[in-house]
């Protein structure tokens, strides 16, 4: 009865060694290349935002993490990367979540030029409906375009919303709940890019977590 | 001998015990990832490639293995099959997997997976374990893609769209037939109504051989 018991026990650790085995192998040989892969994404995914401002260096090495509470738009930690040329800064972006989104936060880009122009909107996550919402997509429609070259003063701040609302932006057919969230936070961003433009290229990079 | 084993394993698991049209296994992946053809094909191979090693491993191990004990060494072989394969797509195909998301790690808890690990693997040897494991997978793998296939098609006007996160390269909007498509089929419902087609029909070849048979 007892042999039966430490049997069992045995073969469960044999073969618990022998899966921990193949796994902790199968990391050591792919660990590389997914760090490699998620740096390549992560910066493949921050230039569409920026336009066609150039840039030296990597954009994903000048991250600059605020964690809440901050007066970016989220009660998440935002994402500030600072694009430089020749030394001086050219344009930031800004990782910010937008709430209010019609099925949870919507994860967003914006790319400022140091003349406080928007040099482009990316989407970077979101869960709203196919075919409705997620036109915030730039693959699924020209939706997030209209904000490129707009400013503060262009429209002015007041503007800064969408038709249905009295403001100067489309909403997309047969969503408008999903478009308020991203104006909104881009409006947010604007505001606050205003107000702190200079330290923001002040502050130190923040260290990559261990 | 095995040529015929092998054949006669292939026409179980893609037709006559189909894991997904027959045994309804699995409905929660298959549901969810087939809105496009490239995401079906590949949480099909995916799914070929985990089903097949942990059949054959369960099959390996089986004479070592007491019954009290057989549930949690499936499990922990099925995890580190999973796992493996979550790191080797985040490794090589990394825009699948950003696609393909939780469902890649949920392949463990694919229930067709420990269902062939105890109703076959546990009892057969290690060859025609294989041999099912191969099948099962395929004809998970074929309905996954025949489902994404239509539904992208109904559902955005498409063929084949979106096939660099598979091989690479620059983004691919495939075969654009019409410029958007009927929503529904892309959204949960659809998935439902195909799954619900892709069984009647099949029922309606069976039944139909079946009457050529009688006369």
């Amino acid at each position: 009865m007892i042999s039966r018991v430490a049997k069992g026990g045995v073969t469960l650790a044999v073969i618990a060694a022998i899966c921990t085995t193949l796994v902790a192998a199968t990391y050591r040989l792919t660990t590389e290349r997914i760090a490699a892969n998620e740096r390549a994404w992560l910066e493949e995914s921050l230039t569409p935002a920026l336009g066609d401002i150039d840039y030296e260096g990597s954009i994903s090495e000048s991250r600059l993490v605020l964690e809440p509470p901050h007066e970016l738009p989220g009660d998440d930690a935002a994402i500030i990367y600072r694009a430089y040329s020749g030394g001086a800064p050219v344009a930031a972006l800004f990782a910010v979540t937008a709430r209010g989104g019609y099925t949870g936060p919507i994860r967003i880009l914006v790319g400022v030029d140091m003349a406080r122009t928007v040099t482009g909107v990316r989407i970077l996550e979101h869960r709203e409906t196919p075919g409705l919402g997620d036109g915030i997509e730039p693959s699924r429609s020209d939706w997030v375009h209209q904000f490129d070259g707009r400013s503060l003063g262009d429209p002015p701040a007041a503007a800064w919303q969408l038709r249905v609302d009295g403001g100067q932006f489309d909403q997309l057919t047969g969503a408008s709940v999903t478009p308020r969230a991203v104006v909104k936070a881009i409006r947010e961003t604007l505001l606050y890019f205003d107000a702190h433009q200079a330290e923001i290229f002040d502050m130190p990079a923040t260290a990559e977590p261990q | 001998m095995t040529s015929g084993q092998f054949v006669e394993r292939m026409q179980t698991g893609l037709w006559r015990e189909n894991p997904g049209l027959v045994q309804l296994l699995g409905l929660c992946p298959l549901l969810a990832v087939t809105s496009t053809f490239v995401n079906g094909l590949g949480l099909g191979i995916a799914t070929l490639v985990v089903l097949t090693c942990s059949n054959v491993l369960v099959s390996a191990t089986r004479r070592w293995i007491l019954a009290e004990i057989r549930v949690p060494i499936y499990v922990l072989i099925i995890a580190s099959l999973v796992t493996c394969t979550e790191l080797i797509f985040k490794a090589w195909f990394p825009a699948l997997d950003r696609s393909l998301g939780i469902f890649i790690p949920l392949i463990v808890t694919n229930c067709a997976i420990v269902a062939r690990a105890e109703v076959f693997a546990s009892r057969n040897d290690v060859v025609s374990s294989l041999f099912d494991g191969l099948g099962m997978g395929a004809g998970f793998a074929l309905l996954l893609m025949v489902i994404g296939f239509f539904r992208e098609l109904v559902g955005r006007g498409s063929i084949f769209s979106e096939f660099d996160k598979l091989f690479g390269g620059d983004p691919l909007a495939g075969l654009v037939l019409v410029d958007g498509g009927w929503l529904l089929a892309v959204l949960p419902p659809g998935a439902f109504f195909s799954l619900a087609l892709a069984v009647a029909l099949k029922n309606y070849f069976d039944n139909r051989r079946e009457a050529a048979h009688k006369t």
